[in-house]
């Protein structure tokens, strides 16, 4: 039994409830044996200050979501004991939570309410105040809660902010090389690993400069940076925006064409590289000459492109083109690592030759290059 | 020193005497940035160097400026959520000197490694109290005088406060309630928030 009922049980005059309700439970209803409001408490009253409450029907007033289908006063008795979960009729609607305990000798019934989650809302929509609440209410301090998290994650979140984009600078510096503005091998790397990932088809050309060593022993590393700056300029002129252009060693560099695998518009592009390299640069009263010999691999040469096999085999393709005589670009071709790493032989081994590794994998491969 | 503290050392400085003060003070106390981050800890001896140069800038001693500082707390249009902080501490003065003993255990439930020095409330008569301020580095009792003074205000009451200064690492404020409504005060709606 209830501390309420035993209230009701004990106490034979109902003005005993009252008094005692009053002083301890502000938002407390207490119904008549027809289901009609005979008191309620203060702060119960303030949410609807035009509409006296006493003397109207409970049921009118509030719409009882758990349990649901309660129509009749009996049915509202059944529910004591339970969570009762309600719904202030009208505007603003308010949820409360609540309890209910009958009244002795069949007399009423004497309800509890509370505001439950909906305090922060019903706060504001009544303009409640301290008093307002029962001094064990821990409402106040569910507010000063709210409102001291609300602050101190109002800092975090600047803080957050800040960070992430101190975070962002950093990451770009990382992938950047701070003497061209290009990627680095880093930014390159990621960015073949999300090719490979997304499935994507895609070239990747490997390109050497030719004869940059004799610029920067005769003319210095400032006429070297300065013609790597030029370079990166032509290829970055030369490429469209979404390719990555990226200088993965000195005088070494790696570009990536997103959805371009046609043979005709790679060579075009490379020979226009080339080309463009050529022009001699001049660098205060000298002139700096060199070229570039490319190597270039499609994705689609392979059943599971591997970022690795694929650097590897774009390597031996440019020095075919380097023992072809520099300035030119080549395909891969498998034959090419058949010839092992050797350069010296690179590019005159017929395709008979058996591969070193033999997988599955490989012998499509083959499939797939031989035709080149 | 918590960054709270700092940030409130440098939005006093901002907030009430210019930017371009701030800056100068950072500079000259080699902070080596200019903002302090309220969520990041620093080392004592940076609070100490700043207040350091605060105090010879504005050409205050060290007592008058942590005064100043917290009476800024309280009464600044910037600084509105932690007045509305230490109103949620009760319904008028009396009450709010009373739930100042739960400030650290308070402060603490919002930002879990801010520590508070410890208040000791003392209530001698109905309108006499004492507030025992124990805190490491002493200075906070200096602070809690200009809360005091402000949050009186807030609140409309009449008062007269004593600072007594550290003796045992214990500074010691005597209040002395003149008349608790004696003004209006500024208003507090539970349901107003300030963030």
């Amino acid at each position: 039994m209830s501390e309420m009922q035993r209230i009701g049980a004990e106490t034979q005059n109902i003005g005993d409830v009252q008094a005692l309700m009053d002083a301890f439970c502000p938002m407390h209803v207490i119904l008549d044996a027809s289901g009609h409001i005979v008191h309620v408490g203060a702060t119960l009253q303030k949410l609807r200050a035009s509409l006296p409450l006493e003397g109207r029907r409970f049921l009118d007033v509030f719409e009882l979501r758990r349990p649901q289908s309660v129509n009749t006063m009996d049915e509202l008795l059944n529910s004591a004991g339970l969570k009762l979960h309600l719904r202030l009729r009208g505007e603003p609607e308010t949820a409360l939570k609540g309890a209910l305990a009958p009244l002795a000798d069949g007399r009423g019934a004497v309800l509890n309410l509370g505001f439950g989650i909906s305090l922060l809302d019903a706060v504001r929509d009544y303009a409640l105040v301290s008093s307002d609440f029962a001094a064990t209410d821990l409402a106040i301090e569910m507010l000063y809660l709210v409102e001291a998290k609300s602050a101190a994650m109002e800092a975090s979140r600047k803080l957050n902010l800040r960070l992430q984009g101190a975070m962002i600078a950093a990451e770009e510096q990382a992938f950047t090389d701070t003497l061209t503005g290009l990627k680095n091998r880093r930014a390159m790397d990621h960015v073949l690993a999300r090719l490979i990932e997304a499935g994507r088809e895609f070239a990747l050309m490997h390109i050497d400069l030719d004869f940059f060593k004799a610029v920067n022993d005769t003319l210095g590393h400032a006429a070297g940076d300065h013609v790597l700056q030029n370079v990166a300029r032509i290829m970055v002129e030369e490429t469209r925006s979404d390719d990555t252009v990226a200088r993965v060693g000195g005088d070494e560099f790696v570009i990536l064409f997103d959805g371009l695998t046609d043979r005709e518009t790679l060579v075009r592009v490379a020979e226009r590289i080339i080309r463009k390299l050529e022009v001699p640069m001049p660098f205060g009263a000298h002139m700096c000459h060199v070229s570039a010999s490319c190597g270039t691999v499609l994705s689609v040469s392979y059943d599971a492109p591997d970022a690795v096999q694929m650097l590897a085999d774009a390597d031996l393709a440019l020095y075919a083109s380097k023992h072809a005589g520099r300035a030119q670009h080549s395909f891969f071709r498998l034959e090419m690592r058949d010839a092992g790493l050797s350069p010296e032989i690179s590019g005159v081994i017929p395709a008979a030759v058996a591969p070193r590794k033999g997988t599955a994998g490989e012998a499509e491969n083959r499939r797939k290059d031989r035709p080149i | 020193m918590h960054g709270l503290i700092n940030r409130t050392i440098q939005g006093f400085v901002s907030d009430t005497r210019g930017e371009t003060l701030w800056r100068e003070v950072a500079e000259r106390a080699e902070l080596g940035f200019v903002e302090f981050e309220a969520m990041l800890s620093y080392d004592a001896e940076v609070t100490e160097r700043v207040l350091r140069v605060v105090c010879a800038q504005l050409n205050l001693p060290l007592e008058a400026l942590l005064e100043d500082i917290g009476t800024y707390l309280v009464s600044h249009e910037n600084t509105e959520a932690v007045r509305r902080l230490l109103r949620f501490g009760g319904v008028d003065f009396v009450e709010f000197l009373h739930s100042l003993e739960d400030l650290p255990d308070r402060a603490r439930l919002a930002v879990d490694d801010l520590r508070l020095p410890q208040l000791e409330l003392c209530e001698h008569a109905m309108d006499h109290f004492s507030l025992t301020v124990t805190s490491q580095p002493v200075g906070f009792g200096a602070v809690m005088l200009g809360v005091l003074r402000a949050m009186a205000d807030d609140y409309g009451a009449l008062v007269i406060l004593e600072y007594f200064p550290a003796t045992q690492g214990s500074e010691r404020i005597e209040i002395q309630l003149i008349e608790a409504a004696f003004a209006a005060g500024r208003g507090f709606e539970l349901g107003a928030r300030a963030v």
